[in-house]
């Protein structure tokens, strides 16, 4: 479902002297479909970076990443968004949002977008913000006033309120409880047994020995770190 | 598919000075495009020069209209064009009084549109008119105030509502949110943002807001001195900027 070949990445920053930092080179790895594989190794490593350049949001200079029948790398912007609308889900650590939109259109919006019914993209966007424990009464308010766990519970109803095929998780279970860390959990395991293809970055060693099948240390992909 | 606008070698010199240079683009149904750059990179020179208000020196501006496919509006004819600024095009300018009528009350400022391209029926008008205000939140009461009683905020908002009555396919908006106080420009653009997702439209929107492309423009093109410095998706151009300017311009903004 995902497939990376060669993927390197290099920042020049133009404005302070222009800096040239190599961040990763050569990566290639490959994610089936119902698999998850966790990308690990310390930080600075160019975990985040590899997970955006997936996403989009990173320019790629060089390589290859396929993600179903389309090469990121080289779609024009519109083939990208109907691929994060129809495809790919993230869900990142940060909660970005109009403001003043009541939390339950925050995570009905992917399915209005994908032309669900206002009634049925409520519905399936009630029954995510119920079990990842968000009480009700904060649902008409907007998230942007919610505490860090409340907002990251919001962030991960968003991400998961369409099945995906392919989802990228950035540190999905990060300052959550112990109960609320179970649903996510359990989230994660119902789009494997689904089919989905996912990329996790954990630093829960736990949450990640349990749903990921596989590790990719990306510290042998790092020139500054292996040098 | 058809690009619904296709821009061609757009330049547009005043004199020996150039206001833009060589500019090209396609813009896919439902899509939504912002143009970003400092005051005098020439986008508010390619926003009129696209919407038929300044004439081009060379290039082709390429609307896939309705009834006879991709045109070139440039070359079209001056009634041709007009039709088209008030069917298929919207134009919502940054000061609400350049595209309202002052004098003439809210309910006719959103009626006049519809009588210009045929309604003749006053119920349905007035109907449609109603549901309208109600959808950018104007209270019914108002309907027959002028706009000169009306805050900034809802003029722009009445604006919006007179530019999509028609059930236009592409908007062009020029700073739609500036000099707004920041609560009503957080729900200005909520009411475009789902707007845009209801009705399927495209737009161009002209802005030096960074965070008001983000949340709106699914694409962005930062423009410096007349030419494209940068184009892409708006996260990619705004997380990952490649040019200079547009790393200048990203790291210039001031964080809340």
């Amino acid at each position: 479902m995902i497939e990376l070949k060669n993927v390197s990445k290099t920042f020049i920053l133009h404005n302070q002297g222009s800096a040239v930092i190599e961040v990763i080179s050569n990566v290639s790895f490959s994610v089936a479909a119902g698999e998850c594989v966790a990308l690990t190794g310390v930080s600075g490593a160019g975990k985040s970076t590899l997970m955006r350049m997936i996403y989009g949001n990173y320019l790629t200079q060089s390589g290859e990443i396929h993600i179903g029948d389309i090469d990121l790398v080289r779609a024009e912007p519109r083939e990208v968004i109907k691929l994060r609308r129809d495809v790919l889900g993230y869900v990142s650590q940060f909660l970005r949002v109009v403001p003043r939109v009541p939390t339950l259109d925050v995570v009905a919006e992917p399915l209005r977008s994908l032309g669900a019914s206002e009634g049925d993209a409520k519905a399936s966007a009630a029954a995510l913000l119920h079990e990842l424990n968000i009480p009700q009464r904060l649902w008409p308010l907007s998230p942007t006033t919610f505490s860090g766990g409340e907002q990251q519970r919001v962030n991960i109803a968003r991400g998961f309120a369409y099945n995906y095929p392919a989802m990228l998780l950035d540190e999905p279970t990060a300052s959550l409880d112990a109960a609320n860390r179970e649903v996510v959990l359990s989230l994660i395991e119902r789009a494997k047994a689904r089919g989905s293809a996912l990329i996790g970055i954990f630093h829960d060693e736990a949450a990640r020995d349990r749903v990921c099948d596989r590790e990719i240390d990306m510290s042998r992909f790092t020139p500054g770190v292996a040098a | 598919m058809n690009p619904l606008l296709s821009v061609k070698g757009l330049t547009k010199r005043y004199g020996a000075f150039v206001g833009c240079a060589d500019i090209s683009f396609d813009l896919y149904p439902g899509e939504v495009m912002g143009i970003v750059g400092e005051s005098g990179s020439g986008k508010s020179t390619l926003l009129n020069c696209m919407a038929g208000h300044l004439t081009p020196d060379e290039g082709q501006v390429v609307f896939d209209t309705r009834a006879d496919g991709p045109r070139d509006t440039i070359t079209m004819s001056e009634p041709e064009r007009r039709m088209l600024g008030r069917t298929d095009w919207a134009y919502v300018h940054q000061h609400a009084r350049d595209g309202l009528r002052m004098g003439v009350s809210a309910g006719g400022n959103v009626g006049e549109r519809l009588m210009a391209v045929g309604a003749r029926h006053y119920g349905q008008i007035r109907e449609k008119t109603t549901d309208w205000l109600g959808r950018v939140e104007i209270d019914a009461s108002r309907v027959d105030d002028r706009p000169t009683t009306f805050s900034g905020g809802m003029q722009q908002r009445l604006q919006i509502a007179r530019n999509l009555v028609t059930g236009p396919r592409l908007v062009f908006m020029d700073e739609p949110t500036g000099g707004l106080d920041v609560s009503v420009q957080a729900r200005l653009l909520d009411l475009l943002r789902g707007l845009v997702r209801d009705m399927g439209l495209s737009a161009v929107i002209v802005t030096h807001d960074l965070a008001v492309v983000r949340l709106l423009a699914d694409r962005l093109m930062v423009m410096k001195d007349g030419r494209v410095a940068e184009a892409g998706l708006t996260d990619q151009v705004l997380d990952d900027p490649q040019h200079p300017y547009s790393q200048l311009l990203v790291s210039s903004v001031l964080q809340v």
